[in-house]
């Protein structure tokens, strides 16, 4: 950072994007505090590990904002949160895939709807609390991986395109949280030790299954085995995904005694099939509306990819292809896991890496299993 | 006056400075010792401090010194009144639970009387109000004369805090005194810029609160008729006519009645002063953002609206964005809505003006008071344009 700008940053309420905040108003910007509020309906008071969104949360932000000494305002995004991330959540998972809404609130809601005003407001960009690193490279900015391996979240940003990067600052990318935590101590920020937040914020007390039954209604359909015997019905196929072991309520175990985890959720009959775990590994996916930082490789691209927040990383050969819409040419994407992966489900997002730096992210459709015997695609 | 001398403070419907002489009773006074309620010479003192106020405080507001009961301020006091008012009558008789009340009160009233309907089953009637934000007669005649006999309390505020809308009070005593049914205002707003006259008015209970005319944050008063009695919601040491216990707050009291006595020595040439002021604020508003609509009665004068509020609706604009740019530029407005949660919502005055949602949203009440000078006007106005367009240009990345 050098020349001093004016910039809006996002504060959840969290020690992150207050320590974030803080970094940015040293570098000499002129920092104006935002919390976005998201919901509502918004709660009291925290409960679990919801991260923002409730009233303590609000003013934890304003109080954080007060001792850095920098105007503080609360954004109401709830429509467009509703909008673009809730309501896109619950038809993601009506239809049968994985959605990631905290990515999804990047793409729509953080860097873009917050951005967008923010820019018309006069601002020149959004700082955040997000653990990435932002370098200048030979072909503009690149965005890399935090320090913190254990808090990087280039994946959750990773669907950004180069406008949006362009306009974010993300001063934690060089920092490990336990210096962070120290920091926020040190400049008597009152959120220094309060928890880091895990769960979809808008979930109250992390309980995706019920709040997706609220919001979906009973719609039964069949746990099946890979032979497609009915081992039990189900209320709803949303409430599972795949890769999920514990609260399927098989009762008779399998005739290897071993656990059985979720395999495919089939959408249009609510099927649900289970198998073993060595059925889990995926070999190959195919993914849609490939974004690019910088420009698209011309052919195969050996690299690494991450398929979940954080998830490992997977050696792998990525391949632009023709896409599933009407064709459109690159518009996808063929990627070969050199380390077979497990749990992988359509919808959620695979970002490419090469090193540290992110070359671009996809929606995952659909996944091949890594085993000759199970070669067809799911 | 102003601690931040740089910031130009367009808010004082929010709270107006402290005058110098208010500030310096309240210093003085925090240097004494001595309860009110202590029968030693301290004691004394500190009786003798607060009954002179209270003589002052009664004396410019046409009420009897017995008929001044002091709170914390106006929220206080409207709860005082309303629940106090409906928990007495109720118990002289079962039926009379009802509340009449304008569509445009403050939330310190609007709350306890929604409170009272739902954890009492209090039955609550809003009266309408017109499309200048003055309340109805004729539906509030009819709400009244429906049925008499359940009414607890009839209350319409002085002014309105948001438009400066000044309601027909005596209007609204004649309905209710009709049949003998006690009457409140919330006077909170009105106090400083308009004579009160508690007698004259008929009223029953009229709030005021100090830190609205010039007196110190924390000190208000119910003014109560003698043959009034309230249930109380503080029940201890007997103070204020067994009304409201506590022991008073002598250093508040003491600079609340200085307040008084200042404000209404210069309340007519203030008054006039400021009058001239926003009518320069609105001229110049209409010059730079010919779109832009002043809101209220358009006339001045005491039956007609406060002389210190102009609120003022910018079509295609959000009043958030536009407060958030003015406090960049220094300058400081309110939206004159309440935050519901965290969140800014469509002033529910404007909405009952019959507003639509967006029109609530894009508005600002710009307030003057005794420090605001031609110079705060003309930076209003140099800022404004410019604060305008950025914000029209941010309400359309909303929208699309």
């Amino acid at each position: 950072m050098s020349a001093p700008l004016r910039l809006v940053a996002a504060m959840s309420g969290g020690v992150d994007s207050a320590v974030a905040a803080a970094r940015a108003v040293d570098a000499g910007h002129d920092v104006t505090g935002v919390h976005l509020a998201l919901s509502r309906n918004p709660r009291s008071y925290r409960s679990g590990a919801r991260g923002c969104c409730s009233i303590e949360d609000s003013s934890d932000a304003r109080r954080a904002a007060d001792v850095l000494g920098i105007p503080f305002w609360v954004w109401d995004m709830s429509e467009e949160f509703a909008d673009e991330v809730v309501d896109d959540f619950v038809a993601e998972y009506a239809a049968g895939r994985t959605p990631n809404p905290c990515l999804r609130c990047n793409e729509k809601i953080k860097f873009a709807a917050v951005l967008d005003r923010a820019l018309a407001l006069g601002f020149d960009g959004v700082v955040t609390g997000h653990y990435a690193q932002l370098r200048e490279g030979p072909d503009g900015l690149e965005l890399h991986r935090a320090v913190d391996a254990g808090k990087d979240q280039s994946y959750v940003l990773g669907v950004l395109t180069a406008e949006q990067l362009a306009h974010s600052h993300f001063p934690l990318g060089g920092s490990v949280k336990t210096d962070v935590r120290a920091e926020a101590e040190r400049r008597g920020l009152q959120v220094a030790h309060k928890p880091d937040s895990h769960d979809i914020c808008f979930v109250a007390d992390g309980d995706n299954a019920g709040w997706l039954a609220d919001k979906l209604g009973r719609r039964p359909g069949t746990i099946v085995d890979e032979d497609g015997t009915v081992l039990r019905e189900h209320d709803g196929a949303y409430a599972f995904t795949i890769g999920q072991r514990r609260g399927l309520r098989l009762g008779v175990p399998a005739d290897d005694g071993k656990p059985r985890f979720v395999l495919d959720i089939e959408p249009v009959s609510g099927t649900v099939t289970v198998g073993p775990r060595e059925h889990l590994a995926v070999g190959a996916l195919r993914a849609v509306r490939p974004l690019w930082c910088g420009e698209p490789p011309a052919d195969e691209l050996d690299c690494t990819v991450q398929l979940r927040a954080h998830g490992s990383e997977h050696r792998a050969r990525v391949r632009p292809v023709d896409g599933p819409v009407d064709g459109a040419v690159a518009d996808a994407v063929e990627v070969d896991l050199l380390d077979p992966a497990e749990g992988i489900a359509p919808g959620q997002a695979v970002v490419v890496y090469d090193g540290t730096r992110v070359v671009g992210s996809a929606t995952i459709t659909t996944t091949e299993s890594a085993r000759a015997d199970r070669a067809g695609t799911r | 006056m102003n601690d931040a001398p740089d910031r130009v403070y367009l808010d004082h419907a929010a709270t107006t400075p402290m005058l110098a002489e208010a500030r310096d009773v309240l210093t003085e006074q925090l240097g004494r010792t001595g309860n009110a309620s202590s029968l030693h010479a301290s004691g004394r003192a500190a009786r003798r401090t607060v009954e002179e106020s209270r003589e002052i405080i009664a004396e410019h507001l046409g009420a009897r010194p017995s008929e001044i009961v002091f709170c914390s301020g106006g929220t206080e006091a409207n709860n005082l009144a309303i629940k106090g008012l409906v928990w007495s009558q109720r118990s002289a008789d079962p039926r009379r639970t009802r509340v009449v009340f304008s569509s445009i009160e403050h939330h310190a009233l609007l709350d306890p009387v929604t409170w009272l309907a739902a954890h009492e089953g209090a039955r609550i009637d809003t009266t309408p109000v017109d499309r200048q934000g003055r309340i109805d007669l004729d539906a509030l005649r009819e709400s009244v004369d429906r049925d008499p006999t359940d009414v607890g309390v009839v209350t319409t505020m002085w002014a309105n805090n948001e438009m400066g809308t000044v309601q027909p009070i005596d209007d609204v005593v004649a309905i209710a005194h009709r049949h003998g049914l006690p009457v409140h205002s919330d006077a909170v707003q009105a106090a400083g810029y308009l004579p009160l006259d508690f007698a004259g008015s008929g009223l029953d209970a009229m709030t005021l609160t100090a830190h609205k005319l010039g007196g110190p944050v924390g000190i208000g008063a119910l003014v109560l008729r003698r043959e009034v009695e309230p249930t109380p919601l503080l029940h201890g040491g007997g103070q204020e006519r067994d009304v409201r216990s506590g022991t008073v707050g002598v250093a508040l009291i003491a600079a609340f009645a200085k307040a008084v006595e200042v404000n209404a020595a210069r309340r007519r040439e203030t008054g006039e002063r400021l009058e001239a002021l926003r009518a320069r604020l609105v001229e110049g508003i209409a010059a730079r953002i010919p779109d832009a609509v002043v809101n209220g009665d358009p006339e001045s004068g005491d039956d007609h609206r406060l002389p210190n509020i102009a609120h003022v609706t910018f079509p295609g604009c959000e009043g958030d964005a536009m407060l958030m740019l003015l406090d960049a530029q220094g300058v400081e407005v309110s939206t004159g809505s309440a935050c519901a949660a965290g969140v800014p919502q469509p002033s529910h005055v404007l909405l009952a003006m019959g507003f639509d949602d967006r029109a609530a949203r894009g508005s600002l009440r710009l307030s003057l008071g005794h420090t605001s000078t031609d110079a705060d006007v003309d930076r209003l106005l140099e800022v404004l344009p410019a604060v305008h367009e950025r914000a029209r240009a941010a309400s359309l990345v909303r929208s699309r």
